[in-house]
C-alpha cells in the first residue's frame, strides 16, 4: 500500500534534484530557473500528499498559493533574463556581479 | 495493485524526467523534460484524489508557464555549449550538496518512521464534507475561510504581471508612433489655407 513515505520519498529526490541543478547549471540562468520549478513542484506534491493522507484540505489550498507565486516568480525572472540578455548578449549569470547601479 | 503499479510508474516518471531536466544539454530538451515532470507530477496527485491541483499543474505549468519559458529560450540567441562550460567543475559540489541535504531528508523520514515524531492531526474544519468533490471542497473553502489570500494571491499575480511588462518594454527611437494630443491639437485653420491661382501659373507652397 502507497503511504505517504513514499510521497515524502519522491518530493525529496525532486526537490534535491533542483538545488543539484541548480548547483551544476551556474551559468545558465534559464536551467537555474527551471530547477526552481522543480524544487517547488517537489513542495507543491509534499503539500498534496500530506493533505490527502490528513483529509484536511488547507495543504491542497497552499499548494494552489504556492503556484501562485511560482507563476509569477517565472513571469519577472524571464523577464530580467530578456532585459539582461538585451544589454549583455549572454545570460551567463556568473559576472553578474559586474553590473552597477 | 493498479494503484501501486501507476504510483511508481508516476513516481520513477517524475524523477527521470527531473533528472534529465537538470541534465539535458540543450535548454529546449530541459523545457520538454519538465513538462513531462509536471504531467507525472499530476498524475501522482490525481492518485491521492487531489484532482483541482492537478488539473491546475497542467494548465498553469504546462499550459502557460513552460510554454513561457520555451518562448523565452527560443528568443534568445546564445551560445549553449560556452554555458555548459563549468559543468564539471561545479559537478563534485552540486553532489556534495544534494548529498548532505538528502542525508537530512532521510533523517528526518527515519525519524519520523521511528515514531519519535507524530503528525499534527487535523480537527476536521478543513476536511472534504461527506459527498462533496475534490473541487467542490476546494470552492467552498477558497471562497470562506481563505478569501483573502485568494485575493492577496490575485494582486500577486497583477503585480507580477506589471512588473514581467515594465521590465521587457523599451522605447525604441526611431519609430513614428501616433500622437493623440498633437493631432488633437491641430486646427483647420492652421493645417489648411485657400489659394486662388491664376491660370497658367504655377502655385508656390
Amino acid at each position: 500500500m502507497i503511504g505517504v513515505e513514499h510521497y515524502v520519498v519522491v518530493s525529496s529526490i525532486l526537490f534535491v534534484l533542483g538545488v543539484l541543478g541548480i548547483f551544476i547549471n551556474r551559468k545558465n540562468v534559464i536551467v537555474i530557473l527551471m530547477s526552481i520549478e522543480l524544487i517547488l513542484l517537489a513542495v507543491n506534491i509534499n503539500l498534496v500528499a500530506f493533505s490527502a493522507f490528513l483529509h484536511d484540505l488547507t495543504g491542497q489550498i497552499f499548494a494552489m498559493f504556492v503556484l501562485t507565486v511560482a507563476a509569477g516568480e517565472a513571469a519577472v525572472g524571464l523577464a530580467i533574463l530578456v532585459i539582461y540578455f538585451r544589454g549583455r548578449g549572454t545570460i551567463a549569470v556568473d559576472d553578474v556581479n559586474r553590473m552597477k547601479g | 495493485m493498479i494503484h501501486v503499479i501507476a504510483f511508481y510508474l508516476f513516481a520513477v516518471m517524475t524523477v527521470a524526467s527531473g533528472a534529465i531536466t537538470i541534465l539535458s544539454r540543450n535548454p529546449v530538451h530541459s523545457v520538454l523534460w519538465l513538462i513531462l515532470a509536471f504531467f507525472n507530477a499530476a498524475g501522482l496527485m490525481i492518485l491521492v484524489g487531489a484532482e483541482f491541483i492537478a488539473m491546475l499543474l497542467v494548465i498553469v505549468y504546462v499550459g502557460a508557464v513552460a510554454v513561457l519559458f520555451l518562448f523565452v529560450v527560443m528568443m534568445l540567441d546564445i551560445d549553449f555549449a560556452e554555458l555548459r562550460a563549468g559543468f564539471v567543475r561545479y559537478f563534485p559540489f552540486g553532489a556534495l550538496v544534494a548529498i548532505v541535504l538528502l542525508a537530512e531528508m532521510v533523517l528526518g523520514i527515519g525519524a519520523y518512521r521511528a515514531g519519535s515524531l507524530t503528525l499534527g492531526t487535523p480537527n476536521g474544519t478543513a476536511a472534504t464534507p461527506a459527498g462533496a468533490s475534490n473541487i467542490e471542497a476546494i470552492g467552498a473553502l477558497l471562497y470562506s475561510r481563505y478569501l483573502f489570500l485568494f485575493e492577496a494571491a490575485g494582486i500577486i499575480l497583477l503585480v507580477a504581471m506589471i512588473g514581467a511588462i515594465v521590465l521587457t518594454h523599451r522605447q525604441r527611437g526611431g519609430t513614428r508612433g501616433q500622437n493623440v494630443d498633437k493631432q488633437n491639437r491641430r486646427r483647420p485653420e492652421e493645417a489648411t489655407f485657400n489659394v486662388k491661382p491664376e491660370v497658367g501659373k504655377g502655385v508656390q507652397l
